[in-house]
């Protein structure tokens, strides 16, 4: 639908990935500077200037499966390592947290208050090295460029995009079970109370006119809820207050980040049957390849890189990779962020099916896809 | 006054757009059709009136299997038109219509896609059936596609192109008191809250058009030659078609409304919006002194808001018939 979507995806579940690692980092004691370092080595990937260009592209969606993949490198981008579990349960929190956000926005154009607010963390977690600030600067520039001229109607598609995007995932995450803002079900609660958005009036009265303009008769109807006032119009700059604390980091040391996998309903998760494409199978969206295809500082020192675990101890990590639904697995390409032999031979065995495929006779939106992809190659 | 009936249950959620809930009562039949739409997908039920029997069908989105998430359907509508009813499916690809069943596909028209994306996104939404014989379709560029539709067959063709509004169409809606007296038959709505309003014909004609105020217009209906305009802002407005003049404003909502439907003869509103709530409105005409009252509906004994618990986005539909019986879905 919208395709100006991608971007505040992106930055978002970013943002949010970025509040989980650090809240884990810190609940298993990792050693400040490592912790440190992993956190401004994901922001840098996250900000690369190239990366960003191809982000901000106008453009639909990828699916759920390349979003995942794009981010299973993002959180490899450092000597940080995860499990498949951890990675799973990440995402889970990551989406949901989002999806959460964009239906509780009072207003469409709430979301970018929601990302300015991911931003003005992002920006804190690396006020100390310049380089990496100023492409996050960049990036509010780019953001405040592409989204405040856009109008309500264009804001609502955007937001259409991602709730369709974020469809049937329900997964219960216990912080929000805690604070009463999911049920049980995993669907989440939208409040009849509390302030309306600003721009709209509190629901109540209605006015009749006559045809001269004249107002002729007020009625006041009980509205059933507890509005108590219109809300601040948070800022839209580079600074200044948000007003909407959605998006501005819910976890602390001791709120665990937990989600609750039994008891889920199985319609919940169901992957949207499509008639499989060659190309959409194997799909290595550009982002995900430039991603692949970024220095990662290495150290020499092998002891340097550590794991990071979702879960309170190593036997529930391996507990919830063997009970985890089938119908909640990510299905994700498996493919090693990292520049050995082997896996760039791999990576270019694929290439080499999709150059296949491109010469084939096909419909122009499949051709192009593998055009970019070619392209990109090239230039990697 | 109200009760709530036998709850139906789709095969799959509905997804969040505006007016997405069709409803075709087919009284000889004794069926009710109720079409959903989710993502790429139309849900389809038929309900028979006794509550005993549920056949579902669903419908894919052209093109769907090239494309992963560029052929989301926008909206899906019954038009009804004296010989026919056409079932039309609008996406991001093009304009669907089937035979009333959603069995056999007639028409497929396929919007002007451009080679490299582009920022202003394309698709069709906004539907309506118009006097005797046409179908009027909007799309995000503003324009306007008015079909004209046979008594029978798929010799369905494009009429004429109405080119009057600048932002995305959201709705449209044609007079549906069934009196012939009006002299507006058509409205239509866009992102910008402009409305305009038209007179059907071998070319349509632009009888006024009423300003917006920079706030998405997201439904729209017609009665009686008044404009029943959903914004937003949660704000119900009811303008005289043809003049453009106010004759009420309801601060209905604390949230965007995503639908709104009239039962013609009762002159009852329904509203439904982000806010979790569903209203319903009364409307009462007063000819000679040219105003339209509006007063809102208690339900007695029974909330039609769910209980907090529950709470997720709604769109509803009321069904073009006497009967009293109004459609809520819940959508996530």
């Amino acid at each position: 639908m919208s395709s100006r979507t991608l971007p505040l995806l992106f930055i978002n579940l970013g943002g949010e990935m970025l509040y989980i690692l650090d809240q884990r980092l810190r609940a298993q004691n990792i050693p400040a500077d490592k912790a440190k370092k992993v956190m401004n080595d994901i922001i840098t990937t996250m900000f690369n200037k190239k990366f960003l260009e191809e982000l901000f592209k106008p453009q639909e969606l990828y699916s759920k499966k390349a979003l995942r993949t794009v981010f299973d490198r993002l959180a490899h981008a450092s000597i940080m390592r995860l499990n498949q579990a951890s990675m799973d349960k990440l995402y889970d929190l990551m989406t949901m947290a989002f999806k959460y956000q964009v239906l509780l926005c009072p207003r469409a154009k709430d979301i970018l208050l929601v990302s300015f607010n991911h931003m003005d963390a992002i920006k804190d977690f690396v006020k100390d090295t310049p380089s990496v600030l100023s492409q996050v600067d960049e990036t509010y520039r780019q953001l405040i460029e592409m989204y405040t001229p856009l109008s309500s109607g264009e804001f609502q598609l955007i937001r259409q995009t991602l709730l369709i995007f974020f469809q049937d995932m329900h997964i219960r995450v216990s912080i929000f079970l805690k604070d009463k803002v999911q049920n049980s079900n995993g669907r989440f609660v939208l409040p009849i109370s509390g302030p309306v958005p600003h721009g709209t009036h509190i629901p109540g009265l209605i006015r009749m006119f006559s045809c001269n303009g004249e107002e002729v008769k007020r009625l006041q109807f009980r509205n059933g809820g507890n509005y108590t006032g219109v809300l601040r119009e948070g800022s839209f700059e580079m600074f200044g207050e948000r007003v909407i604390k959605l998006g501005t980091n819910m976890y602390s040391v001791s709120r665990p980040v937990e989600t609750h996998m039994s008891g889920t309903s199985k319609n919940s998760a169901t992957e949207r049957t499509i008639s499989p494409n060659p190309l959409a199978k194997e799909e290595l969206n550009m982002l995900a390849r430039l991603m692949g295809g970024m220095e990662v500082q290495k150290p020499g020192n092998a002891d340097s890189g550590f794991r990071v675990n979702l879960f309170a101890t190593d036997e529930e990590e391996e507990e919830a990779l063997i009970s985890r639904p089938d119908e909640f697995s990510y299905d994700v390409i498996k493919i090693q962020a990292t520049k050995n032999q082997q896996a760039n031979a791999e990576l270019v065995k694929i290439m080499g099916d999709f150059t296949e495929e491109a010469g084939e006779p096909c419909s122009s939106s499949a051709n192009s896809k593998g055009d970019d992809l070619l392209a990109m190659m090239d230039g990697l | 006054m109200y009760h709530k009936e036998k709850s139906i249950q789709m095969k799959s959620s509905a997804s969040a757009l505006y007016n997405n809930l069709s409803v075709l009562r087919i009284a000889p039949r004794s069926l009710t059709y109720f079409t959903v739409v989710h993502a790429n997908m139309v849900n389809m039920v038929s309900a028979s009136w006794d509550g005993l029997n549920y056949s579902h069908r669903q419908l894919q989105s052209k093109e769907a299997n090239v494309a992963t998430s560029s052929s989301l359907i926008m909206q899906a509508a019954w038009c009804v038109l004296p010989s026919r009813d056409i079932l039309v499916l609008t996406s991001q690809k093009g304009i669907q219509m089937y035979e009333s069943d959603g069995s056999i596909m007639v028409y497929w028209h396929a919007l002007d896609t451009p080679e490299t994306q582009t920022a202003q996104a394309v698709f069709a939404r906004g539907i309506a059936a118009v006097r005797e014989k046409y179908i009027c379709v909007g799309i995000s560029s503003g324009s306007m596609l008015v079909f004209d539709v046979p008594i029978k067959g798929s010799n369905i063709t494009l009429s004429e192109v109405l080119e009057e509004h600048k932002e995305s169409i959201t709705d449209l809606a044609s007079e549906c008191s069934g009196s012939l007296e009006c002299i507006a038959d058509m409205v239509s709505a866009d992102d910008s809250g402009n409305l305009c309003v038209w007179k059907s014909g071998e070319d349509f004609q632009l009888l006024n058009k009423i300003p917006g105020f920079d706030m998405s217009c997201s439904s729209v209906k017609l009665w009686k030659g008044t404009v029943v305009a959903g914004y937003g802002t949660g704000q119900i407005r009811l303008y005289e078609a043809v003049t453009g003049i106010v004759h009420a404003e309801v601060n209905a909502h604390a949230r965007w409304i995503y639908s709104l439907d009239i039962a013609p003869f009762s002159g009852l509103l329904l509203s439904a919006a982000e806010d979790s709530l569903v209203r319903v409105w009364h409307l009462t005409m007063t000819p000679e002194t040219n105003s339209v009252e509006v007063t809102s509906q208690t339900i007695p004994g029974r909330n039609l808001t769910t209980p907090r618990t529950h709470r997720q986005t709604l769109t509803a539909s009321l069904p073009l018939s006497p009967s009293r019986s109004c459609t809520c879905i819940t959508s996530v």
